[in-house]
């Protein structure tokens, strides 16, 4: 009963961040949110741009990939500077190379995977100075790309697309940093840390106990940790960790802070391309996958776990213990792992590498289909436009006419890149995997024996190629080979669709209106709708239906196996 | 791309102050001029209520086999076909009957954070009679402790009822 509350409790949320945040997006990326200028405006007196000056596509590519390369080297050069800089109570010595490029890599790309422990390797100013602004950054990239293309479709003869410091700029001060300002303050309330103390030593006189615990300014990084879909812990447990999300309330404000951005931009999306009605479609697809795949996820999870079962434990009420806090319960951990697995977030507060098989299923399976219900921020929306492309393509070829999308003709280019863009993900993740698993340096990451095994390194390549983050953790993934391999997936799973995209942009904003006709396929309708979740679907399935087979899929049907 | 480059550095450095300093500096200040107890880990005399403690023999509380290190937090990450996890679990099981407690599904299994500082109310109920017994104390009494200290869900639907370990154990503590 309390988990159907909360589906409500986060269905009310969603619907008031739907319609109020996404409106302010609006107001933001049109240039008409003010109140905050005083910030904004000698940022771009300081870096000589006019906010009136707007980008073609290729400008607006050119200066994604520059800002994200600077970003790249500062983010490492802190890393391995860590040892000599302020803000380390620890007296932590510099990050190696290797995981030094494998997280600068990860964080810039808004993936957080995480091949280390933080709290036995990055100082507080790493993780404030590095970690955190790339959340706040890496985020707001992926929102500008969206808004990009989502100008492509608002605007008729036009050659660009906006201008990136400006989107870059308004995204972080106006939209990021006020909510995650405002919830840090909840989130310390209820037990988050907050200092710059160092890790405390206690001796607990009752029952001998000495612990040292890790501190930091854990809170800040928290929130935009969520609300950016970035997902990087402070801590190794992230999530799960006391320290980062301490009551029943912070995890529930967590899925609301990872869901809240995705969702609202499909209203940002319908108003500034001249109809509600069709980003409310778009939301309407994401709803559905996301409520089939928590289904999944958290009736598996309110099952027993086989190896209890099998340790003489039959009776186990509250679901699969195993991996789980007990403040958070069985069912609300699979609802915060739905949400971050179908989002680029990849924050856990419960270890997905222990859930039933059809658990760990789900959360495989949900980044596989492209983490487009509702997606990263940004990066959710402008992947699920793609999907829409070769939607009224298909569409099209049905009836033989020339497919339109709100009023763009749907030419040859378009779905070239739109079919790239669909196509990068699946591509890399399968190629890297089969390279994983023929390799000995591959085959000594996983943890656990059988097709586990094999699963956690079907989900490593997974999680980085879609800039997820989560793993099945019990993966080594701090080794040479991991920490390389890992950065080409992160690499191509960001930057190679984010090119195309903005040459759909541009190319979208080039072409003029067609007026709608009564032979037009309309886009905001059911039957667009179930087509288009059909494409999403049958895209996932044909290219990941072997590989899941073998991993998932066999260990929920092994029964009484055991590896 | 000579603008773009220098434009990206300048604009690196200006969020490397506001979002990487002084953003997270102003949250400290609220932090600790608010909610100083939360905000530098929630201590007690015996140690952090947030952090798990290990609690030996049978005159206290069990909370869950974690590490409870939380210089290295996580969870054990063994699959749910895993010989390994069986093993585990089937060891625990023995060590609970040992001291007289009927197995628990959340006494058997680790946490997520591997520092899980909680029970839910059967796990303490569970280990009532082995607490009174070492005590000498009724069983009533030990009863009523648990029922006390158990957290309702906020806003009576947010996450599960629990207990805090050392809260119990400090209470338990104080009992005599």
């Amino acid at each position: 009963m309390d988990f159907a509350w909360t589906i409500v409790a986060l269905v009310v949320v969603m619907a008031i961040a739907w319609r109020f945040l996404g409106s302010y997006m609006v107001s933001v990326y049109e240039g008409r949110a003010r109140w905050l200028s005083a910030i904004e405006r000698p940022v771009y007196r300081i870096i000589g741009v006019d906010p009136e000056l707007e980008q073609s596509w290729q400008r607006y590519g050119a200066s994604v990939i520059v800002f994200s390369g600077v970003a790249l080297l500062v983010t490492y050069g802190i890393f391995r500077l860590q040892g000599a800089l302020p803000f380390n109570p620890q007296h932590l010595p510099g990050v190696t190379p290797a995981l030094s490029w494998n997280t600068a890599v990860s964080f810039v790309t808004n993936t957080n995977w995480q091949a280390y422990s933080g709290e036995t390797t990055m100082s507080y100013l790493s993780q404030m100075g590095a970690l955190a602004v790339q959340n706040f950054l890496s985020a707001a990239v992926g929102i500008a790309v969206a808004v990009a293309l989502i100008r492509g479709f608002s605007r008729k003869g036009s050659h660009t697309i906006g201008n990136f410091w400006v989107d870059l700029v308004r995204g972080t001060i106006y939209v990021l940093l006020p909510i995650a300002f405002v919830f840090a303050i909840v989130f310390m309330s209820q037990g988050a840390l907050q200092t710059l103390a160092g890790p405390v030593h206690v001796h607990d006189v009752l029952n001998g106990a000495r612990q040292v615990i890790p501190r930091g300014p854990v809170a800040s990084q928290e929130t935009i940790k969520q609300l950016g879909t970035n997902g990087g812990g402070f801590f190794n447990a992230n999530g799960a960790s006391p320290f980062e999300n301490p009551t029943g309330l912070t995890n529930f404000l967590s899925i609301a802070l990872i869901l809240c951005i995705p969702v609202a931009l499909t209203y940002t999306f319908g108003k500034m391309a001249g109809s509600v009605r069709q980003g409310a479609a778009i939301l309407g697809v994401m709803v559905i996958i996301f409520g089939a795949w928590l289904a999944i996820a958290s009736v598996s999870e309110h099952q027993a776990n086989p190896a209890i079962t099998a340790a003489g434990l039959t009776h186990q009420p509250a679901g699969n213990m195993e991996g789980k806090e007990v403040r958070f319960g069985d069912t609300t951990s699979a609802l915060y792992a739905t949400a971050s697995t179908q989002t680029s977030t990849g924050s856990v507060d419960s270890a997905e590498d222990s859930y039933t098989p059809m658990g760990g299923f789900a959360v495989l399976t949900g980044m596989m289909l492209g983490e487009v219900t509702p997606g990263g921020v940004g990066s959710g929306l402008y992947t699920i436009l793609l999907f829409a492309i070769i939607t009224v393509f298909i569409g099209g070829l049905m009836v033989g006419r020339t497919p339109e999308y709100l009023g763009k003709k749907i030419q040859a280019r378009e779905v070239k890149l739109a079919t790239f863009g669909v196509l990068v993900m699946p591509v890399t993740v399968v190629i890297l995997t089969a390279v994983a698993v023929s390799v000995h340096a591959g085959r000594a990451g996983p943890l656990n024996a059988g097709p586990h095994g094999f699963s956690e390194i079907l989900y490593d390549f997974t999680s980085v190629t879609n800039n997820n983050g989560s793993a099945f953790a019990g993966i080594s993934a701090n080794t040479a080979f991991y920490n390389v391999i890992n950065t080409i997936g992160l690499l191509l799973g960001r930057f190679a669709i984010i090119v195309p995209v903005l040459a759909l942009a541009g190319a979208l904003a080039a072409k003029d209106v067609v007026p709608a006709s009564a032979g037009t396929f309309r886009t905001d309708k059911p039957m667009f709708m179930g087509l288009l979740i059909g494409v999403i679907m049958i895209v996932g399935a044909l290219t990941f239906f072997p590989a899941v087979s073998l991993g998932p899929i066999v260990e929920q049907l092994s029964h009484g196996k055991f590896f | 791309m000579l603008t773009n480059l220098g434009r990206a550095i300048l604009l690196s450095a200006i969020f490397f102050v506001l979002l990487g300093l002084a953003y997270p500096l102003a949250e400290t200040a609220i932090g600790q001029g608010l909610f100083a107890r939360q905000a530098n880990g929630s201590l007690t005399s015996h140690g952090s209520v947030l952090a798990g403690q290990s609690w030996a023999g049978a005159r206290w509380f069990h909370g869950r086999p974690d590490a409870d290190n939380p210089m290295a937090t996580g969870g054990t990450n063994l699959g749910p076909r895993s010989t390994v996890l069986v093993k585990a679990v089937r060891q625990q099981i023995a060590l609970l009957q040992k001291a007289g407690i009927t197995p628990t599904p959340d006494l058997v299994t680790t946490s997520g954070s591997g520092v899980d500082p909680d029970i839910s109310p059967a796990d303490a109920y569970a280990q009532v009679n082995a607490v009174a017994k070492a005590r000498a104390l009724p069983v009533a009494a030990v009863r009523q402790l648990v029922t006390v200290h158990i957290k309702q869900p906020q806003l009576g639907f947010l996450g599960s009822s629990y207990l805090n370990v050392l809260q119990l154990n400090e209470a338990l503590a104080a009992l005599r």
